[in-house]
């Protein structure tokens, strides 16, 4: 992206839903598809991105002038790799329940794609401000879709949102659950269906934009 | 033969039971980025195995060595500075999350140069899948997986490197047989009529999991091992401690292996609950055991 490209507002709006990090770029598969059981952890794993989201690309900015080109990727991960010791030393301390049951999937943000591609194509061209809109611009897209699938799940596999039941609570209607929802293989499958409902959406409302136009 | 068998349920449980692709859902993005044609697919399966192998056992001297709590070179060095009880409790695994992404990136450079310097051939069907490796999770996630196994348990039943090498090799078959299966699945999907909203990452997504549907299929196997692999040996023990009617003993091995068949029979759900309390009895045991062993240091 050339740096006289979108403003740092732009940019923000943009990482939500035109450019959504797991929808549209298929980035950061593998704590999307993991800590979607249940709305808290999957809260918690956004909120946890989002911290180290916007702490590496504004230090990454800071550095720009500095990195060279053949070390960049380097820097880049010994950067996210600070800020998610931070992060999880942080969760250890505070909300240990959640810190277990996320368990290894906290440090594996190090190697979370989004986070590197966008030190990548943003934040080491562009001015701190700017690379902060756009790290919780990402951010919040990656939450957005994270809780779209947690939701899924969590409804149909437990009957719940937020850990409050809602239905299928009772000991006789327990039976009726779709485990198999709160299991991996319903991970693939609701992050399968609901891709190719986005996808769907987007050809419509591309369809009605070319029509208006 | 406790130890193979411990090192035989270490092997099936990574490959199979929890596989990392379809279970802990690690190495996502060569999953599907990478599972097009078969030859690619066993191509970055082979290349993962391998760099996952040299990766866990450099990680794995590293966090018994330097970075465990009262690790003998770290105190050593820290013994140059400071009296030695202070120094027998220096902790380093705060590191460990930056030392092992140091690891796992310089062994995959080392792992690109010595294949391009010995084996061009495979250096040019690997392609540009061997840099991506670093960013693979399956190896920073064997990488906590041993580190788990190290830090947080007494001496007794801290991971050697036998169990650390079994793990990575038997994770890295694992996916080399996902991806595999994945690949071959999608030749023939390129052939089929898939609605177009569904066309490329959702169908894959979906295959993926009817497939992930597939390996749950393994989740009682991991505790019909432990029984058949641990407890004989317990009623043996138990057998030589009092001498037991041999009648007592047959009976015992007739009703292992009775409970064995049945729940090959049973479906998964069913026989889970008491398995799993099996394993917690199994591995109680152990566990009291240990206190024992670290109350020497």
């Amino acid at each position: 992206m050339p740096s006289d490209g979108p403003t740092a507002t732009e940019r923000f709006l943009r990482g939500v839903i035109p450019e959504n990090p797991v929808y549209k770029q298929l980035l950061g598969m593998c704590p999307t598809l993991a800590v979607t059981a249940n709305m808290q952890a999957a809260m918690t794993m956004s909120g946890a991105v989002l911290f180290v989201m916007v702490c590496a690309n504004v230090l990454t900015s800071m550095l720009r002038g500095l990195l060279k080109p053949h070390l960049r990727i380097l820097v880049f991960t010994l950067t996210i790799a600070t800020f998610v010791t931070i992060a999880d030393r942080f969760l250890a301390a505070f909300i240990y329940p959640m810190s277990r049951e996320l368990g290894p999937y906290v440090p594996l943000i190090i190697v979370n794609c989004m986070i590197i591609s966008r030190c990548e194509v943003c934040a080491q061209k562009q001015s701190v401000p700017t690379a902060a809109a756009d790290a919780i611009g990402q951010a919040l897209g990656f939450a957005l879709a994270l809780a779209s699938i947690a939701t899924v799940r969590e409804l149909l596999g437990a009957g719940s949102w937020f850990g409050i039941g809602l239905f299928w609570q009772s000991e006789a209607a327990q039976a009726y659950r779709w485990q198999i929802m709160s299991q991996p293989p319903g991970a693939f499958l609701t992050l399968g269906v609901l891709l190719a409902i986005a996808v769907a959406l987007g050809a419509v409302w591309n369809r009605r934009k070319k029509a208006t136009i | 033969m406790d130890y193979i068998g411990s090192l035989i349920l270490i092997a099936v449980s990574a490959a199979l039971i929890n596989n990392y692709v379809l279970h802990y859902f690690v190495g996502i993005c060569p999953f599907l980025g990478v599972s097009r044609r078969v030859d690619m697919a066993f191509g970055m399966g082979c290349a993962v195995t391998f760099v996952i192998t040299i990766a866990s056992f450099l990680s794995w001297a590293l966090t018994q060595f330097i970075l465990r709590p009262g690790a003998p070179l770290a105190a050593w060095v820290a013994g140059w500075f400071v009296d030695a009880q202070t120094a027998a409790r220096v902790d380093l695994s705060i590191l460990s999350y930056i030392a092992y992404i140091f690891v796992i990136a310089s062994s995959v450079q080392f792992v690109e140069m010595y294949v391009r310097k010995f084996f061009p051939a495979l250096y040019k069907s690997f392609g540009v899948y061997l840099p991506l490796i670093t960013t693979n999770c399956a190896i920073l996630f064997a990488c906590l997986y041993i580190m788990k196994h190290i830090v947080g348990v007494g001496p007794a039943e801290r991971w050697g490197a036998g169990e650390a090498l079994t793990l990575a090799v038997a994770a890295g078959l694992g996916f080399t047989l996902a991806i595999v299966i994945m690949a071959g699945i999608r030749e023939e999907l390129d052939h089929c009529d898939v609605p177009a909203p569904f066309r490329g990452a959702g169908i894959t997504l979906l295959v993926a999991g009817i497939l992930a549907m597939a390996f749950t299929g393994f989740a009682g196997m991991g505790a019909n091992l432990e029984a058949m692999l641990h407890p004989p040996a317990d009623a043996a023990h138990q057998a030589a401690a009092a001498p037991a009617p041999p009648a007592a003993a047959q009976r015992v091995a007739a009703d292992s292996g009775d409970r064995g068949g049945t729940r090959q029979d049973a479906p998964d759900s069913g026989g889970a609950p008491d398995d799993a309390t099996a394993h917690t009895a199994a591995t109680s045991s152990r566990g009291q055991r240990s206190p024992q062993g670290a109350s020497g240091p």
